[in-house]
């Protein structure tokens, strides 16, 4: 059963999680899209931006977060954990995107500028809308992975569902980590059937 | 209603690194004529056709449209001018066959009802019914018609110069003959001066009212087709035994 007041706990820590996620994903398609719209007209800088985000993508999270905590600002707690959660989801939205712009056909982007569009009007007009695709793509495969990660923010005092786990695990109670991970896990199943539902319009 | 340009290449050299792939091109063509540029591949003949709406700037010597030097012309006026035929079309994928013609008037803020008429004007002209074709989308084309579309599109707004790269080159033969005679019925109505590249000698004679043809990046022959079959340059005799 259940225990009484863990439901009530549940949906803050709910709230909780999906707040993190929501400014973290914000934040890194506010950071990754620009970034790769600027990298997809600088073909030899394009490797080091991906390697330097491949990079960051291998970093174990929990040591992430260990580097992030003596930075000035930052320190045990949320924005730690949110800035952590940024720095993961770049790489997928990143790369996306930039596949999604180089990819468009060169024929027509050839007619584009032969037709007089200006460089925004190709951006926008063009590359953008047949980028769509890959690039929410990027977006939904950020967002699933950094509800699965959010919940390691917990270790270091930033909240979410990733209490009930770490609770559980040091309590040996299986309840309580089943009360963090299977909330988790259908928040992610519902981002991933939300944002593929959003794809598939687009396309 | 814009006036045919004429455009003049004035001792144009192209380089791309460290190889000369143009030599040293000089000629004329006179506003209101279809010129020819003729040549295998890897002859030059595509990069010099960008060099005239300046998608590729030349390393020596000057390309002039309507008597002023591409390099001093806004880039983005001279290509709005200048209608663009490619080989893949380069139909925008996501627009209706409708959009994709009135792009350039789009471009140009022409009022709704003018863009919507030489739309209609053109698909007719060139024989897709609108009512049939405005609304689909270039993959809902045979390739066949995706080339009338583009054509149009490079027309729509009334450019004083058509540059086409190879615009029929991957049609069977039967829609291909049928593709020339609507571009020779365009050219009638039409008051444009068109740059045609190929290397299909039988369409450039019945296309051209000039031809250049280039050999390794140098002119070896520019004149009529008349003059042309007359030619008894190396490259000129070698393109006339495929009319025989």
């Amino acid at each position: 059963m259940i225990p009484h007041g863990m439901l009530r706990d549940l949906s803050e820590l709910s709230v909780e999680h999906l707040e993190m996620v929501a400014i973290a994903m914000l934040a890194a398609v506010a950071i990754a899209i620009p970034s790769a719209i600027l990298l997809s007209r600088r073909p030899r800088l394009s490797r080091w931006g991906l390697g330097f985000a491949n990079i960051l993508q291998t970093i174990p999270s929990l040591a992430l977060f260990g580097f992030l905590i003596p930075i000035p600002f930052l320190g045990v707690g949320k924005a730690t954990a949110v800035v952590a959660l940024i720095l993961y989801a770049l790489l997928p939205i990143l790369r996306n995107t930039l596949v999604g712009i180089t990819g468009v056909d060169a024929a027509v982007r050839e007619s584009a500028v032969a037709m007089g569009m200006t460089p925004g009007q190709v951006l926008w007009q063009v590359e953008l809308p047949l980028g769509a695709k890959a690039i929410l793509a990027g977006v939904r495969i950020a967002t699933v992975t950094t509800i699965g990660t959010a919940t390691i923010a917990a270790a270091i005092g930033a909240g979410g569902l990733g209490v009930f786990i770490f609770r559980g695990i040091a309590e040996f109670d299986t309840v309580q980590i089943l009360a963090g991970a299977i909330p988790a896990a259908l928040l992610a199943l519902l981002a991933d059937e939300l944002l593929g539902w959003v794809e598939r319009r687009v396309a | 209603m814009n006036q045919p340009l004429a455009v003049q290449f004035r001792n144009v050299g192209y380089r791309a690194s460290g190889r000369a792939i143009l030599h040293n091109l000089s000629f004329e063509v006179p506003a209101g004529e279809t010129l020819i540029l003729l040549g295998r591949s890897g002859s030059g003949k595509t990069t010099a056709l960008r060099l005239i709406n300046g998608l590729l700037m030349p390393s020596g010597g000057q390309v002039l449209v309507g008597g002023r030097a591409v390099a001093e012309w806004d880039p983005i006026d001279l290509r709005r001018k200048t209608g663009y035929v490619i080989q893949e079309s380069g139909l925008f994928p996501h627009f209706t066959v409708e959009r994709n013609i009135g792009l350039v008037p789009a471009l140009l803020k022409w009022p709704a009802a003018e863009q919507g008429a030489r739309v209609r004007e053109l698909l007719e002209q060139v024989g897709l019914p609108f009512a049939e074709f405005g609304h689909r989308r270039p993959s809902e084309l045979s390739g066949g018609q995706r080339q009338r579309v583009g054509v149009a599109r490079a027309l729509a707004a009334r450019p004083g110069l058509m540059l086409l790269d190879e615009p029929f080159g991957a049609l069977d033969p039967v829609t291909r003959l049928e593709l020339q005679r609507q571009l020779l019925e365009l050219r009638r109505r039409e008051r444009v001066t068109s740059i045609f590249v190929t290397h299909d000698v039988r369409e450039a004679m019945k296309l051209g009212t000039r031809i250049a043809l280039l050999t390794q990046g140098e002119l070896e022959f520019f004149g009529t087709p008349a003059e042309f079959q007359q030619s008894d340059g190396d490259e000129a005799r070698r393109f006339l035994e495929v009319l025989q």
